[in-house]
């Protein structure tokens, strides 16, 4: 396969993974995941911060 | 064997969070005011006082890499920090090589900061420093990518938010860029040569330009849209699966569009033609990430009405919307023929810097802000309002003022008179530039007084959430 030839199988290969993804990404088997993912944002845990711990405040 | 119970906080690192949220706020005023005195420069060129470290041609590029490399990319760094922490519900991979990338950036910045007005310079665009500053440059970086891609690692969540795919390409394809197009042979500790030469030369410095554009300017940005726009809305980002195929078809496009730099040069014919089409089509994935942002609204648009922060991070989409309208169009060979060398190229970056980056990382700080520093929120709202409405202004006042001399300055140039001669020389075009010139340095003063504005905001609040830790009182921030 010359240069050119083996160019435009490339970009063809590329497409194909696009394709690939949209599908998969619109199918409904990953509604489920995706809508979590989109809410896990929102999961509030309390968290404490490593610095405001009393010995790394000693410069205040 | 540590005893971790699933109710116990997680400890994040947000004091590298702070250092660089902090230097956003700073190097934003300084890399606007500089933008500012250019703009004066032009308008009055006495006032570079004859001295050759203030003048326009090194202090221009000190503007554009002081709001590049310092203020976006210390935001960049801010964000993802907190967002990659947040959303893998883990602490940074490493503080201590999170504390080198903040030193180590803050003595890249430095390092630029001395070396442009002393004239030093490789001069590719966007990449003029020096090669020691580079190395320095290359390494802070591939640290920046350990302790991303670290914390994405050992992430306790299973799935990975969106936002962190933005940002771990942004990360990844800068490191490209920078090495690749920084290749170059010192002669001294202070001067160097590309290893590239004449058309190539060309081709890779406009690839990393337009690269650098599409992923620190835009990709990386996007991960910050990904993660406030939700957050400050409240509500989940309108299309998940929209997101995913965002990303895909971006990080896939966006790196064929550099051409669109080199129309008419000595670049050949085809590459040009590629780089048009490329382009053009780049407005599709664009858009969709858009759209995708601003519908994240829907059902609570009434929040803009009274949340100005909410109001920055809407309409910079809006910004975002126009100039990737804006550049497909211009990418085009026949337009790009009236725009190219033009004000109207800088009409479009702005609207791009200002509207877009700047204003979605000033909505986050100020979201940021509050939650870094022990306070519920931000010391006044109606300031926020404020800077609001200066920062819009002044954009608006901005991008006008440059495309009216834009396509001016085009038509003037390629003015003919029916014997073939030019009808206007170059000078009387610059002559015919002035008012608009004016108009941009006018908008220039509204957006640096905004951010001062923001600086004061932001300092009251980071001196009352002192104030109540000291006191012993921990405020519970979401
Ligand atoms: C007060 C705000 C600002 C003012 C008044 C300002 C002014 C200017 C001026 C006068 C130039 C040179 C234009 C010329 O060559 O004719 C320039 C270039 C540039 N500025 Fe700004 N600027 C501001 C903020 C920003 C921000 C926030 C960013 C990015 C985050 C930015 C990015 C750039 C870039 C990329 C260029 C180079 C454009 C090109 O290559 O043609 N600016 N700016
Ligand atoms: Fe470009």
């Amino acid at each position: 396969m010359d240069y050119g030839t083996w160019r435009g199988v490339f970009s063809l290969i590329i497409l194909a993974i696009f394709i690939a993804i949209v599908v998969w990404a619109f199918s409904r088997r990953t509604k489920k995941q995706f809508d979590e993912a989109a809410n896990s944002i929102f999961e509030d845990e309390s968290s404490i911060d490593k610095s405001d711990k009393p010995e790394s405040k000693k410069d205040e | 064997m540590s005893q971790t119970i699933p109710q116990q906080p997680i400890e994040y690192n947000m004091k590298v969070v702070r250092q660089f949220t902090v230097m956003t706020i700073i190097w934003g005023i300084v890399g606007m005011a500089l933008g500012v005195l250019i703009a004066a420069q032009l308008v009055w060129p006495e006032l570079n006082f004859n001295t050759p470290w203030l003048t326009y041609s090194r202090l221009r590029p000190l503007h554009t890499n002081a709001v590049i490399f310092a203020f976006g990319t210390s935001a960049l760094f801010a964000t993802s920090y907190y967002v990659v922490q947040k959303t893998c519900k883990v602490s940074l991979f490493s503080d201590k090589l999170a504390a080198f990338t903040f030193w180590g950036w803050q003595a890249v910045i430095l390092a630029a900061v001395i070396t442009l007005p002393l004239g030093l310079t490789s001069s590719k665009e966007y990449a003029e420093l020096e090669w020691p500053i580079d190395i320095l440059i290359a390494v802070v970086w591939i640290a920046y990518l350990i302790v991303f891609f670290g914390t994405l690692a050992i992430r306790k969540t299973s799935h990975i938010y969106v936002a962190n795919w933005f940002y771990g390409g942004f990360i990844v394809v800068i490191a490209m860029l920078h090495i690749v197009n920084s290749m170059a042979i010192p002669v001294s500790f202070t001067k160097s040569y590309s290893i590239y030469s004449g058309a190539a030369d060309a081709m890779i410095q406009w690839w990393y330009g337009h690269n650098a554009v599409g992923f620190l300017l835009t990709a990386g940005f996007l991960g910050m849209m990904y993660y406030f726009v939700p957050k400050q809305a409240e509500r989940p980002v309108y299309s998940y699966r929209l997101s995913v195929v965002h990303f895909w078809a971006l990080i896939t496009l966006y790196i064929w569009a550099g051409p669109h730099h080199l129309h008419y040069t000595a670049l050949p014919d085809w590459t040009q033609s590629v780089g048009m089409v490329m382009s053009v089509i780049l407005f599709v994935p664009s858009w969709g990430g858009m759209i995708n942002g601003i519908m994240t609204l829907s059902g609570a648009w009434h929040k803009l009405r009274t949340d100005p922060i909410l109001r920055f991070l809407i309409v910079s989409l809006s910004f975002y919307g126009m100039s990737t309208f804006e550049g497909p169009m211009m990418a085009i060979k026949s337009v790009n023929a009236l725009s190219h060398y033009t004000d109207w190229t800088v009409g479009h970056v702005h609207s791009g810097a200002l509207g877009w980056v700047a204003m979605i990382t000033i909505g986050s700080m100020y979201y940021l802000v509050p939650r870094l520093f022990n306070q519920k929120e931000i010391h006044s709202t109606k300031l926020v309002n404020v800077h609001f409405w200066l920062h819009t202004i002044g954009v608006v006042f901005y991008i006008v003022s440059m495309w009216i001399s834009g396509v001016m300055q085009g038509l003037m140039w390629r003015a003919t008179n029916s014997d073939g001669t030019l009808t206007y020389s170059f000078v009387e075009s610059v002559e015919a530039s002035y008012p608009f010139w004016t108009g941009r340095f006018i908008g220039g003063v509204f957006i640096v007084i905004g951010m001062l504005l923001m600086a004061y905001n932001c300092y009251q609040t980071i001196r009352a959430g002192r104030r109540e830790t000291a006191a012993g009182n921990v405020v519970q921030t979401a």
